[in-house]
């Protein structure tokens, strides 16, 4: 009786059907995008987070560092393989006997992308402009160092020619430091250095305007590898190959596409469809199936960072140093890296990341849970009796919570003590810990340049980064003063190691493991060295179109 | 007809007001600002960024402000993107959830529509048991489990469907937009049932059966008008409800659309872009719900009556 | 009343609703009940899981939080009947307690939903004129809202308590109530023996608490029992957008979160709390449509 019009009904669906799909773009499930890449020289990179901008003087994070190492070039660049310096915009350099006066002679063919020349002036104008407090940059402190500077971001100086930088003319740049800063040249390469193209900046808004025009597609002006072509929020990010760049020669990409993608499984499952050649990371289930199975496509590396927790020393059962240090001797990281963490992360027993660039600190303390219950006792908590009920603190996330329900278990088998787990939104865990409303808390803390003082000069009584209370004048005496003016590596590195010996004894922080970076890479893109800070210099990369095909699935 | 408009447009903004008003001091109470950073910030570099976004001010005076740039349609700056104001965040994501909810209503309203009446013009048999059940089962089961079912099923053990994204690779809006719909075109699929059942029982129904009209004519002219009445009257909630669902598909297809950046937003206590989608969606729910309004009075000649002798 | 021995069903069914006398609605009602096979069956199955969720502390196999890091997650086998997850914990145990959060949060949460609802419309349908116009109308509109843009936020602010969770999931769902109790008021109140009660100077408020409201517990029991899968829905929904329930308590929605990242690998991990979720908003659904079916067959469907 109805079936005419259910006829009707249904061919309606199914024509509605088809255009949803229709509209889909086409039916076929076409290339994938490692495919077309490969042919075309565009590198799909996987990159985490949306990235929030693209002025260096406004973000903060490794999304964006990736995007902008393509789009601009600071004074030295970084060789993949050992980090040290190499030359990027500047061809040579020169460091004055007291080590605090360096020269840089620019590039004669360094342009920008418009086709303008690069002048010394334009890093003297950068880094005013880097040192404006209206511009709120997170990363000023990185500029520090430079004579002056400091009191220039605070106010103390109004004149900006007292700060310790001057083109002496187009093509040579001075800079007056402070101290001898021996990583002064790996400060170089982040991106707060980069030098930025005045006009442009001018031409959309104020200097110390954040958010203005000039980082969109078609405005953006930079000295890098590739500039940017499009720009689809939280979609991709295209950049294309700068023709103006100095070494373009040597570049043999023709453009990257910056996929963000947050959700790490999601990236994963994107990888073994074949679009991506690379991703962020890996979700931690998957580390041992690639291993076994895939363990060509696994690219894991120490990363120069620290987990660790942090104790608020000011709470008086926490103020006790053997109760630190017994906590910190009865936690297995051994078992914890290769049960819970399963990423092959290196257990830490210092706080310092091993042999950064040559720096190795001494073992503060082992694994020793007798001794831990023994030094519990002398503090006054034999077996954990009499010790308060204590909360962990981290920031809401799966993989926090599986370390801090493991060690909670740890401490309470080996010590008898009773910890309880608090987890909070990443920006209230944050307002907590910085402002001391906490007893034990998650941390995590990846250096800013490969040198042991971006993981030392945090505990300083005054470091804004410190948040446990605890400090110690001679650790103040050994950082702020004596490693500066040291001139000698292996002089500076037995102070630092010295420094860091105090810093393990008094354990105002827990280490628990060096991290790792880890992502999948297909095979077919080539050239990528590992380094402890995850750099990627994309001058080497080569993509091999004979390789699509390769199985990742 | 339009005094009904009217004064419903009208009732609607101090609705309106009151929304903003509480999610505004609602989102200023919340713990954790929208600087709260890792790496200690100077306090100079506070104080900057502070000033940029009015937050130095009194929070009276941040409010008076908002509403003043409410009213010129500027949502304000995005704490989040420094370059963007929410208005372009919104712009960006806005067609992605429209498009998917508007497959998705699509795809709730003919499935739904088809199988209510379907089931409810033969009621009490299998033709009505089956399609129930199935709609049992529609509503019976969240949008988040029957999405990574699909994607189990279609995308992972079949590899028939891409299973994230939204039109950067083809057929990626399909799971999705079934996500989303399925569990309304249950919904609509009882309420269609109910109504056709309703109407067939009306005595003019009869009257055209008897006077010997086919009965597609019937069903088509007469009974589904009446029988779309409680459906049109859905639509308002069923669109609410469409974007409140879109939080999760968009979660768990990674898709780039408003609900996602909803949530997100929450987390990272980036108030602007919370007080803008919130504004946003209000406003355009409110429009949705006068529209199904003024609908479901142009179908059904005795709301129609009704409304004419209230006045 | 005349004694109902030879009229059709439905004239049956329409006295017996005319009445006021609770007593016959609920024995007819009750066996009305007893021939839906499907709603008793889901009554069994509700209770079954009532008991399981009281008794859990004492019947479950294993420890809430008790792990098993070198296990992992396995699949179901004779020791973990429903398998293990990441941690090793068992899931048969994880999805005992869950159904203690889960049930308790649909019940209590539809608690206050019905208490504010019967409340409201009482009241608006009572007092009638201005009242009612006013009452509701804030309902329409408060209808209209994106609720769930209020919850995330409320959650978000006021960080996740369970009693936040409960008053926040009733605040929503109390409209619905309130639209079908003034209904059932209106029609009451047309009733003699409230004419008569207020004749002999009965206050209102006493009017609606001896009579008015143990007359429409008919329909309050229906809604309430269709309100439940609503709340749990909704409780399932914010925890698992990461804004309901936290842990280390879990609910079914939490589990299902959960299982969604890894389930790929261990599809029990979702396969499970998925299925129990599913089986109780059947079960609630069933049950909500035989009572209505039973107690008051005139409402329409929806």
């Amino acid at each position: 009786m109805c079936d005419q019009k259910k006829f009707k009904i249904t061919t309606i669906n199914i024509f509605l059907l088809l255009i949803m799909l229709g509209s889909s773009s086409g039916c076929s499930r076409g290339e994938s995008n490692v495919t077309t890449g490969n042919r075309n020289g565009i590198l799909h990179f996987g990159n985490g987070t949306d990235p929030q901008e693209l002025d260096p003087h406004i973000v903060t994070g490794i999304p964006e560092h990736h995007i902008l190492t393509a789009l601009l070039e600071g004074l030295v660049a970084k060789d993949p393989k050992t980090l040290e310096p190499i030359p990027g915009v500047a061809k040579e350099w020169r460091i004055s006997k007291d080590k605090k006066i360096y020269t840089f002679t620019i590039r004669d063919d360094a342009l920008w992308s418009n086709g303008d020349p690069l002048t010394a002036h334009d890093f003297v104008w950068s880094w005013w402009r880097a040192l404006q407090p209206k511009l709120g940059n997170q990363y000023a402190y990185m500029l520090f160092p430079i004579r002056n500077s400091e009191a220039y971001t605070k106010g103390k100086i109004i004149d900006f020619s007292q700060v310790g930088v001057k083109a002496l003319d187009d093509l040579t740049l001075v800079v007056t430091l402070e101290n001898p800063t021996p990583y002064f040249l790996q400060l170089l390469d982040h991106y707060s250095m980069f030098p930025l193209h005045r006009a442009t900046i001018e031409k959309f808004g104020k200097a110390h305007e954040r958010g203005t025009l000039w980082t969109r597609p078609g405005n953006y002006v930079g000295n890098g590898p590739f500039t940017l072509k499009e720009w689809h929020l939280f979609k991709s990010i295209d950049v294309v190959k700068n023709p103006y760049y100095w070494d373009a020669k040597n570049v043999s990409l023709n453009g990257i596409k910056f996929h963000p993608i947050e959700n790490v499984t999601t990236e994963e499952r994107m990888f073994r469809l074949g679009q991506l050649h690379k991703t962020a990371s890996i979700p931690i289930d998957k580390v041992q199936v690639y291993k076994t199975n895939k363990p060509h496509l696994l690219h894991t590396y120490p990363y120069l960072g620290n987990y660790f927790y942090r104790f608020n020393t000011k709470l008086p059962h926490l103020s006790d140093k053997r109760v630190r240090r017994a906590l910190a001797m009865s936690i297995d990281r051994k078992q914890l890296t290769t049960s819970v963490t399963k990423g092959g992360e290196t257990p830490a027993y210092t706080f310092t990341p091993p042999n950064t660039l040559g720096y190795n600190a001494k073992d503060g303390f082992s694994f020793d849970p007798a001794k831990a219950r023994a030094l519990m006792s002398e503090a006054g908590y034999p077996k954990g009796e009499g010790f308060p009920v204590t909360q962990l603190l981290y920031n809401t996330s799966e993989g926090h919570r599986k370390i801090a329900v493991a060690i909670q278990q740890m401490w309470k088998m080996h010590l008898g003590v009773d910890i309880v787990l608090s987890n909070q939104d990443w920006k209230v865990y944050l307002d907590s810990v910085n402002n001391g409303n906490y007893a034990i808390a998650r941390a995590g803390w990846i250096g800013d340049y490969v040198d042991p003082n971006t993981f030392l000069d945090m505990w300083i009584s005054k470091g804004g980064n410190n948040r446990t209370g605890w400090s110690d004048s001679r650790y103040d005496d050994l950082i702020s003063k004596q490693a500066p003016v040291a001139l000698d590596k292996v002089e500076r590195y037995s102070i630092m190691a010295d420094a860091e010996a105090i810093l393990l004894e008094d354990m105002p922080v827990l280490p628990i493991y060096i991290y790792n970076s880890k992502s999948l890479v297909h095979p077919s893109l080539k050239g990528l060295q590992p380094n402890i800070l995850d750099y990627v210099l994309y001058k080497n990369l080569t993509l091999d179109p004979a390789l699509s095909k390769e199985k990742v699935n | 007809m339009f005094h009904f408009i009217s004064s419903r447009f009208f009732q609607s903004i101090p609705v309106l007001l009151i929304v903003i008003t509480a999610t505004f001091f609602l989102v200023r109470a919340a713990p954790g600002g929208p600087f709260s950073a890792e790496k200690s910030v100077p306090p100079e570099v506070v104080k900057a960024l502070e000033a940029q976004y009015r937050l130095d001010q009194s929070i009276w005076q941040q409010y008076t402000s908002y509403l003043v740039d409410l009213s010129r349609g500027e949502l304000g700056p995005s704490f989040r993107y420094p370059g963007r104001t929410v208005n372009e965040l919104i712009a960006a994501g806005l067609p992605v959830t429209a498009e998917l909810a508007f497959y998705a209503l699509l795809v709730a309203v003919f499935f739904g529509v088809s199988a209510g009446v379907y089931a409810g013009l033969k009621p009490n048999t299998i033709h009505d048991y089956l399609p129930m059940s199935v709609a049992m089962i529609g509503i019976c089961m969240p949008s988040f489990l029957i999405g990574p079912l699909l994607v189990l099923l279609f995308g992972i053990e079949l590899e028939w469907l891409p299973v994230s994204g939204w039109g950067s690779t083809p057929g990626d809006k399909i799971l999705p937009t079934l996500t989303l719909g399925l569990g309304y075109a249950a919904f609509i699929a009882r309420l269609s049932r109910g109504g056709i059942i309703e109407v067939m029982t009306q005595d003019y129904i009869r009257t055209a059966k008897a006077k010997g009209l086919p009965s597609r004519v019937i069903v088509l002219k007469h009974a589904l008008r009446g029988g779309l009445i409680p459906v049109v009257a859905f639509l308002g909630p069923a669109f609410a409800g469409l974007l409140s669902g879109s939080f999760v598909v968009e979660t768990i297809f990674q898709i780039p659309g408003l609900g996602r950046f909803y949530v997100q937003a929450a987390f990272n206590r980036d108030y602007t872009m919370i007080l803008g989608t919130t504004v946003f969606f209000s406003a355009l729910i409110v429009l949705f719900n006068l529209l199904s309004d003024i609908i479901a009075v142009w179908l059904n000649p005795k709301l129609r009556q009704q409304y004419r002798s209230n006045k | 009343m005349p004694e109902p021995t030879q009229y059709s069903k439905d004239y049956l069914r329409h006295r017996l609703l005319a009445t006021d006398k609770g007593s016959s609605l609920w024995t007819d009602g009750w066996g009305r009940l007893k021939n839906n096979t499907l709603a008793i069956v889901s009554l069994g199955i509700l209770c079954c899981f009532c008991f399981v969720a009281l008794f859990t502390p004492i019947i479950a196999p294993y420890g809430y939080e008790e792990q098993n890091l070198i296990l992992g997650a396995v699949p179901p086998s004779l020791d973990h009947w429903l398998g293990t997850d990441i941690f090793g914990r068992d899931m048969l145990t994880r999805i005992m307690y869950g159904s203690r959060i889960s049930l308790a949060v649909g019940f209590l949460a539809s608690a206050v939903a019905v208490f504010i609802g019967v409340l409201w419309g009482s009241i608006a349908g009572y007092f009638g004129g201005r009242t009612d116009i006013f009452m509701m109308r804030l309902v329409d509109i408060l209808y209209a809202l994106p609720f769930m843009i209020f919850i995330v936020l409320l959650m978000v602010v006021f960080g996740r308590s369970m009693l936040l969770l409960f008053l926040a999931i009733g605040a929503v769902e109390w409209l619905t109530m309130a639209r079908i109790v003034r209904g059932q008021v209106l029609d009451l109140k047309q009733q003699e023996f409230i004419e008569a009660a207020i004749s002999l100077g009965l206050s209102h408020w006493i009017v609606i608490y001896r009579h008015l409201i143990p007359n429409i517990l008919t329909p309050v029991i229906i809604y309430t029992t269709l309100t439940i899968p609503s709340v749990m829905l909704l409780e399932a929904f914010l925890s698992f957008l990461g804004l309901g329930i936290q842990p280390p308590e879990s609910s079914w929605g939490l589990l299902i979160s959960y299982g969604v990242e890894t389930m790929e690998e261990y599809p029990w991990l979702i396969f499970f709390p998925g299925l129990f979720l599913s089986i109780t908003l059947f079960a609630l659904n069933f049950l909500g449509d035989g009572l209505r079916d039973a107690l008051d067959p005139r409402a329409s469907k929806d």
